[in-house]
């Protein structure tokens, strides 16, 4: 008779979790793997995070998470579809179940992991709020920004940490808040703005499509701490590990010495900590869901978390971004993963 | 209708009769009564309407009793104890104070009042443009006919979306930067941060002038009254327009020239990085309302002409015969029966243009949209408490407008006697 009951319990509960769509009670990992691609919401256009080059492939760190993560699942890493979403919209088309990764430099928060049921798997990037102006102003600090207007993308903690700034140091402005970052970086290059406010990298990267890139300058101030990373939904822990483990396969890799081109090589180590990273020894691919070989099928797909950042943002590219605090722990950064045994 | 319930209560009570008459089957007899209860139509009707509401509130318990348990399954805060808490930002434009230590409640009240700012002003300027287009439109004059037909045409049918990145994209980088500000008359002071009007600081004496204006008003009621009388009794004419704006405006003008005019003005003057001190209109609020009343002006210019036209030619032969001037002709006979084709569409064309204000948001304008269908549903992440406000508030707006319009559309109809 308990059988009984519980089986329509569990038949009703089937029921609404077919017409809610959000495929809360459902395995994310076996949705991917039967649908064949992974959903992956990032920027709409973010040079070195996530920016359609001209033939229309998706380039940047973010960008190269997700495909991170489809290399992890599918072996290769091209089966990902990319959902460009505005600020606003991000949290919703993940709870809603729209997208499988939120990959789309947002900042970890306490109110986000613990009211908006989103759950973080990580920092691949550590950022700090700037602010940018034009450099015929002649400002030299933020200290000298009272009164002015400032314009911003809505939906961020850089709107919240600005009226902090603002009113910690006395000082008035005028928000002027748009949806799109498009629309933000059009408004202020038409002079409506004095000041363009976002994470750091996203000036650096948002610098790049002003007019006049080089009459602008981002001042040395950083004024919040911006942990930027991935976020799955709450309630399905099997991909929160998931996520998880491939950001920490990625920092393990470039930690071990594993790259894109010496991968092959590298499985003949005699190393236990690489022969465990790839593999060679222990069932812990398994243990996540995947085949044993799923960091192997990571590097492959997109190199280890130091030539990802290279390729995207670091010295050699436009954005010129020094690895600075996000290099290794053991070469003076702070990103560090947690041993893979 | 009347008719037919009685025939059929004439039915009922015969078959009472005849059950009563026949004892002993009274089982058959209530079944009969129950089917001829039955195969009325109103009755069926009946119970046709409380099965589809029945329905309906089923489907919405399903929805909302689904919905509450994905978001505790995926712990997501429900419910509007946000109400109450810290904001946490500021606002360009707040008709009420508002700091970023007020809470999401209070954004709410600003944003709906900014709402409310630009669609108040919008109605009224597209229906001075709608009127005046719409007459133009009709113009024995060539030129003016032609381009008031060419302003419809463009205006109505380019998306409202596209005109308002043309306004304000392309006119922000028009207007100068705030050093190099245009000095307009009046110390107003126009920049791409906006248009800084002085502020007026009422002195004590502004009372009085104020009492003067309210004397002035009721004064102009009770002479429109009295001339209304006069001209059914005796047929004779009063100027009352002139008398009324001599008496609205002239009469308050008089006594703040007597009493030195009561009113001290704060003119901005640049601060910093730009002009502080005055009453600021921003440009987003300037590209917003351009965008709608040129948009809306071309759909009320349509309906406005087509009300005028719609008149029969046989109205205005009529009033030449009587010898009504042609004035006397357009505001006696034409416009009163002009109106009541105008007002029932003109409703709608409000409506839209307050529900597309909304598109604010694309152009940084503090709407409800941006402000709390915005900023505070992604800093609280409940989008199902934000949008079915947001929802409400829009819906009540419109069944607002929309009960005015009927009332006021009830008072010009044509009354029958």
């Amino acid at each position: 008779m308990k059988r009984l009951i519980g089986f329509g319990l569990a038949g009703v509960l089937g029921l609404f979790g077919l017409a809610s769509g959000a495929a809360a009670q459902q395995k994310t990992l076996d949705t991917v793997k039967s649908r064949g691609n992974l959903i992956c919401g990032v920027s709409p256009g973010a040079p070195g995070f996530a920016f359609p080059d001209d033939k229309g492939n998706w380039k940047g760190l973010d960008v190269d998470y997700c495909r991170a993560v489809a290399a992890a699942i599918f072996g290769d890493p091209s089966k990902v579809s990319f959902k460009p979403l505005t600020a606003k919209e991000r949290f919703t088309a993940l709870q809603s179940g729209e997208i499988d990764v939120l990959s789309r430099v947002t900042t970890w928060t306490m109110s986000r992991d613990t009211q908006m049921g989103l759950a973080f798997a990580g920092v691949t990037y550590y950022d700090g709020q700037g602010l940018m102006v034009p450099k015929k102003l002649g400002i030299k600090s933020a200290k000298e920004l009272n009164g002015a207007s400032v314009c911003v993308a809505t939906g961020t903690t850089t709107e919240l940490n600005l009226a902090d700034y603002f009113r910690q140091n006395n000082m008035t402005y005028k928000p002027v808040v748009f949806e799109k970052a498009d629309e933000v970086n059009a408004a202020y290059d038409s002079g409506r703005c004095d000041v363009y406010t976002t994470d750091q990298s996203g000036l650096y990267s948002q610098r790049l499509r002003l007019k006049n890139p080089d009459d602008h300058v981002v001042l040395p101030e950083i004024i919040s701490k911006e942990p930027l990373g991935p976020a799955v939904r709450q309630g399905d822990f099997q991909w929160f590990s998931l996520a998880k483990w491939v950001y920490f396969a990625l920092l393990n890799a470039e930690e071990l010495g594993v790259t894109q081109k010496n991968v092959d090589e590298m499985l003949k180590s005699n190393n236990p900590e690489v022969r465990r990273l790839l593999g060679v020894e222990g069932e812990f691919g398994k243990a996540i869901g995947l085949d044993n070989d799923w960091v192997v099928k990571i590097v492959k797909g997109v190199g280890n978390y130091g030539e990802i950042y290279d390729r995207n943002v670091g010295p050699d590219t436009p954005l010129k971004i020094a690895r600075g605090i996000n290099n290794l722990w053991s070469k003076g950064g702070i990103q560090y993963a947690p041993p893979i045994r | 209708m009347a008719g037919t319930s009685n025939a059929m209560g004439r039915r009922d009570a015969g078959a009472t009769d005849m059950a009563i008459a026949e004892g002993g089957r009274r089982r058959e007899t209530r079944d009969s009564l129950m089917r001829s209860w039955l195969h009325r139509r109103e009755s069926r009707q009946l119970v046709g309407q409380i099965v589809i509401v029945l329905l309906l509130a089923a489907l919405f318990w399903i929805a909302a009793s689904n919905a509450i348990s994905n978001l505790q399954h995926q712990n997501i805060a429900s419910g509007f104890g946000f109400w109450d808490n810290t904001a946490g930002f500021d606002i360009s434009q707040t008709l009420i104070p508002f700091t970023a230590s007020s809470t999401y409640g209070r954004a709410f009240w600003v944003g709906l009042l900014n709402t409310l700012l630009v669609s108040a002003i919008g109605i009224v300027l597209a229906t001075i443009v709608g009127f005046v287009m719409g007459i133009a439109r009709l113009s024995s004059n060539w030129l003016i006919a032609r381009l008031a037909t060419v302003y419809v045409e463009v205006a109505r049918n380019i998306p409202l979306l596209l005109q308002l990145f043309v306004w304000y994209f392309a006119l922000i980088p028009q207007l100068p930067m705030p050093r190099q500000s245009w000095q307009l008359p009046a110390g107003a002071v126009l920049n791409n941060r906006g248009l800084s009007l002085p502020t007026p600081l009422l002195q004590p004496d502004a009372g009085i002038v104020l009492a003067a204006l309210a004397i002035g008003i009721a004064t102009a009621i009770a002479v429109k009254v009295w001339a209304a009388r006069r001209w059914k009794a005796t047929g004779e004419r009063f100027p009352v327009l002139w008398t009324s704006l001599a008496l609205i405006v002239g009469l308050p003008l008089l006594v703040a020239a007597v009493l030195g005019f009561p009113v001290q003005f704060q003119y901005p003057e640049l601060r910093g990085f730009n002009y502080a001190g005055g009453i600021v209109v921003l440009p987003e609020l300037i590209a917003l309302l351009a965008g709608l009343v040129f948009y809306t002006g071309a759909f009320i210019a349509e309906i406005v002409r087509s009300g005028i036209q719609g008149v029969s030619a046989g109205q205005k032969e009529a009033a030449r015969a009587l010898g009504l001037t042609s004035n006397q002709m357009l505001r006696l006979v034409v416009i009163p029966q002009a109106m009541r084709i105008i007002i029932p569409p003109l409703t709608s064309n409000y409506l839209n243009l307050t529900k597309n204000s909304s598109l604010g948001v694309a152009i940084a304008y503090p709407d409800l949209v941006s402000v709390f269908a915005g900023t505070v549903l992604n800093q609280t992440g409940q989008a199902i408490e934000v949008i079915s406000i947001t929802m409400l508030v829009y819906l009540t707006l419109s069944l607002i407008t929309s009960a005015f319009m009927n009332w006021f559309n009830s008072r010009m109809k044509l009354v029958e006697r």
